[in-house]
């Protein structure tokens, strides 16, 4: 437990406060009325109630689209249903700048909906739910599929026969069942929406900002320390808040419910509505997820001369318009090693905080802590990239931590990100491994650190690949963090996209595009092979 | 080979063994019975080193194995759902034990063909845990168990989740090939019947205290206390009081085996110490009910409510069973009635 807690202190909290004391402290003293002013000014207000309420109604659209989804994935099989359960994922860890450009390409001007019937949607709200819809549908289908399909169908059936009809039978027996992981998935939807960067800041316009693009506006472009500042605590403790409530659901989740293994509860398909609902679900992933996708590749071809590589051969030759001072091909092999060294930390990393948690409390004060803890584990996800990002930049400048100038600061943070996905990956595993298996093995003759390895390791071995899996994607796509502290002589993926997106021209044009299918593709090949690994989609999110 | 000298444990206030003294003699084997809750489970966790006792020293091979860790300590352990290990096959679950002792390769596969043939599964090395039936899972735990040739060998609930069928079955293949092997055994079940068929010797336990030891026989001839008796299945048990060769009850005089020490007591009364007699002859009954229990008897319990006193359990051939509802009489006979001590 204590490399975890120094980790996060030293790369996170520490950070964190520096860049809110440079905003709030002039040596000596500290400015809190600031903090009065900027909250009761009423563009930040305004910012506050926009940045809410579309979280709000991003969580009930995907909610609402994504439940029947979680349904089919959880009770059917049809064939090529782990190929598409990869794809439905893919949004999800793309770099929500690549999600922002590739609705763009769809919604925008110009865009193929522009083209084909004149509809706009790129300064309306709508394109900016759309998109959360789309990066957000996995996580409900994840999160309820994976508690839903190992529902024992046999409670259900219990009521049928003690009278209930089809529907009540749902209403009484499943949906209890669900509700905590449901509320769980919205939560979680809520917060990734509520600090939601790169889609509103492509999709936006200047009209909508929530508190990240906000906090961004004021650090980078205006650098208003203070305000932003103000604006990060805020939403700190909005994110506080929100944490604490997933926690409770998420715990009242770990009522004993009836389980089975998930391949015993899905088949096919069998009465004509049953079939009707497959092709729905089917039809709204084939829009909603393939569509920007297919988008995206499509913009990578076109060109000028039609159809043709061209963009991705340019992206072999370091362009004479100064963007890059190294040939943007040369980011893919950064990208991949940067992901693969903060893939390995978040599995150290995430590997001790999972085994610490596993621990049972002896107490109630050690449980409490535990669950502290546990939450902790999860505070990277929803503070805001740009502050962490921003406050590596300040805070790790000068010895006895000037890790500024190493390659190691991309990593390191990116890892932060990938750490949550490692520990609620790991824990249920470890939670689940049967104290009497390593009984079983010390009274065969097995000491304590032999069961470990005989009986532990190999149950959890697929586990530690999927998480290194999703670490290894989302490092992969980070962004808001990455932007500030990649070298420009070395520049990532998803910062490269970005670097093109914000130069005119059909050529950067199209070579973002380029880039960011090549990132969706390696997205999507990591993310095929967690498919084959994982036999039980039991993620915990 | 073990000995409990006053082995406690307590979980959160409740002592689930309770100054517990039990010696298990080299190829004897030991059967645990009580109802569930009594401690049994507790007593095999506390000889295999996975529950550290609260007072007491446990004793292996006459040495203090108290404080040894499991892993050292050479026993054997099946336990009650067998706790296969799902990632391994059959093979690699038997050969586990046998591997933690650097047993050469050659040899362990050797001794692993031999014990699957033993428990009546050759050929069943390459498959895997999740694809056996109960019965199969639980011969796998055995071999398992077997392997490293523990100097005893605890099973705990063996045979609990099987049918009945083949639980009866495997019992007496145990019994066997346990008298074969020599092994020194200690099972715990709460079924009778798998104990006195397995044990040379039973041990009754209660809330955490042994009720009563002996061989099956005595303790079904004479249990030692009321628990024990009910626990056997026995309920006609009454207070009364010796005088020679009869003993006031609520149901009666009534005769009792001679030499039965006189004074007052608990008296019980076997369902098959009752026949069946013309009214005016003996006790007065009414049959309340009539259960045919089937087996090689084809046996039939009857509930009878007596005039006077308690009902009654009596048990007779199904081509004497009266009807329910109709009116009997009961002699007793003396054979059948034991003093209970207390």
């Amino acid at each position: 437990m204590v490399v975890p807690v120094v980790f996060f202190g030293v790369l996170f909290a520490y950070p964190v406060t520096a860049i809110v004391g440079r905003g709030l402290r002039t040596p000596g003293q500290w400015h809190l009325g600031r903090a009065g002013q900027v909250l009761t000014d009423p563009d930040v207000l305004d910012v506050l109630w926009f940045t809410v309420w579309q979280a709000a109604a991003s969580t009930v659209c995907t909610l609402a689209i994504a439940l029947p989804g979680a349904y089919v994935f959880a009770r059917f099989d049809f064939p090529g249903k782990q190929l598409l359960r990869a794809v439905v994922t893919v949004p999800f860890v793309l770099p929500t700048v690549v999600v922002g450009s590739a609705f763009l390409a769809l919604l925008g001007r110009g865009g193929a909906l522009d083209e084909w019937f004149g509809v706009r949607l790129d300064t309306s709200v709508w394109a900016i739910l759309l998109a959360h819809v789309f990066i957000n549908y996995a996580v409900v289908v994840r999160t309820v599929g994976g508690l839903w399909s190992q529902l024992d169908p046999r409670q259900e059936e219990a009521a049928r026969v003690l009278g209930a009809g089809r529907l009540a039978a749902w209403a009484r027996v499943t949906l209890p069942a669900l509700a905590p992981s449901i509320a769980a998935a919205g939560l979680i939807v809520f917060l990734f929406t509520f600090t939601s960067f790169g889609v509103i800041q492509v999709l936006g316009g200047p009209r909508f900002a929530t508190l990240e693009v906000e906090v961004y506006r004021q650090t980078a472009a205006l650098l208003d320390l203070p305000t932003a500042a103000v604006l990060t605590l805020l939403q700190f403790a909005a994110v506080t808040v929100l944490l604490a409530a997933h926690a409770r659901t998420v715990r009242k989740r770990r009522a004993s419910l009836s389980m089975v293994p998930a391949a015993q509860t899905a088949r096919r398909p069998q009465s004509g509505g049953q079939w009707a609902l497959l092709a729905g679900v089917l039809g709204v992933v084939a829009l909603l997820i393939l569509v920007p996708l297919g988008i995206l590749v499509e913009r990578s071809l076109d060109s000028p001369h039609g159809y043709g590589l061209q963009h991705f051969r340019a992206l072999g030759s370091a362009d004479s318009s100064g963007t890059f001072t190294v040939a943007p091909a040369a980011a893919i092999g950064n990208s991949l090693a940067y992901a693969a060294v903060a893939t390995l930390i978040a599995l150290f990393v995430g590997g001790l905080a999972a085994a610490a948690l596993t621990v049972r409390g002896a107490g109630r004060v050690t449980e409490r802590l535990v669950r502290g803890f546990d939450s902790m584990l999860m505070l990277p996800l929803g503070t805001s990239a740009v502050t962490v990002g921003f406050g590596f930049l300040i805070a790790l400048d000068e010895p006895p931590l000037d890790l500024r100038a190493t390659w190691i600061i991309v990593p390191l943070a990116q890892s932060l990100v990938g750490i949550p996905f490692v520990v609620r990956t790991m824990l249920p595993v470890l939670r689940a491994v049967d104290v009497r298996l390593r009984e079983a093995a010390a009274v065969l003759g097995a000491s304590p650190f032999r069961a470990w390895r005989e009986v532990d390791l190999p149950l959890v071995r697929r586990a530690v690949l999927v998480a290194a899996g999703f670490a290894f994607a989302v490092s992969l796509g980070e962004f808001g963090a990455t932007v500030f502290i990649a070298r420009p002589d070395a520049p990532t993926l998803p910062v490269a996209v970005a670097r093109f997106l914000g130069r005119a021209g059909e050529v950067n044009y199209g070579q973002a595009m380029a880039m960011s299918t090549i990132l969706m593709l390696v997205c999507t090949c990591t993310l095929l092979a967690l498919e084959r690994i994982r036999t039980d989609s039991s993620g915990e999110f | 080979m073990l000995r409990l000298d006053g082995v406690t444990v307590s979980f959160g206030g409740v002592r689930a063994l309770d100054a517990v003294d039990l010696e298990v003699a080299d190829h004897e084997t030991v059967c645990v019975l009580g109802p569930s809750g009594s401690g049994k489970s507790t007593l095999l966790r506390v000889v295999a080193g996975l529950q550290q006792p609260d007072a007491g020293r446990v004793w292996l091979a006459g040495w203090d194995r108290t404080h040894v860790p499991p892993h050292k300590r050479g026993v054997g352990l099946m336990f009650q759902d067998h706790q296969l290990f799902p990632q391994r096959d059959v093979e690699g679950n038997v050969a586990f034990g046998l591997r933690m002792r650097h047993a050469a390769r050659a040899e362990s596969a050797e001794r692993v063909t031999e014990l699957l043939e033993m428990v009546g599964l050759p050929s069943a090395h390459r498959r895997a845990v999740a694809t056996l039936s109960g019965g199969e899972q639980q011969r796998v735990a055995l071999a398992r168990a077997l392997a490293p040739q523990p100097d005893l060998l605890m099973l705990d609930e063996p045979l609990g989740q099987l049918d009945r069928v083949l639980r009866e079955r495997l019992v007496v293949e145990l019994r066997a090939l346990f008298d074969r092997l020599g092994s020194t055994v200690l099972a715990v079940t709460h079924d009778q019947g798998e104990a006195f068929v397995l044990a040379d010797r039973v041990v009754v336990m209660n809330e955490g205290r042994i009720a009563q030891a002996g061989t099956p026989l005595e303790v079904w001839q004479k249990p030692a206390s009321e628990f024990v008796a009910r626990f056997l299945g026995f309920d006609n048990i009454v207070e009364a009081t010796v005088h020679g060769d009869s003993a006031d009850t609520p149901w009666g005089k009534i005769p009792v085996p001679e030499g039965t020490q006189a004074g007052p007591c608990k008296l019980l009364v076997r369902p098959t110490g009752l026949r069946t007699t013309s009214v005016e002859d003996g006790l007065p009954c009414t049959v309340e009910a009539r259960t045919f229990r089937g087996g090689d008897a084809a046996a039939v319990t009857l509930l009878l409510q007596p005039r006077h006193g308690p009902r009654l359990e009596a048990s007779c051939a199904l081509r004497e069973a009266p009807e329910a509802g109709t009116s009997i009489g009961v002699a007793f006979d003396e054979k059948e009635v034991v003093r209970i001590s207390t």
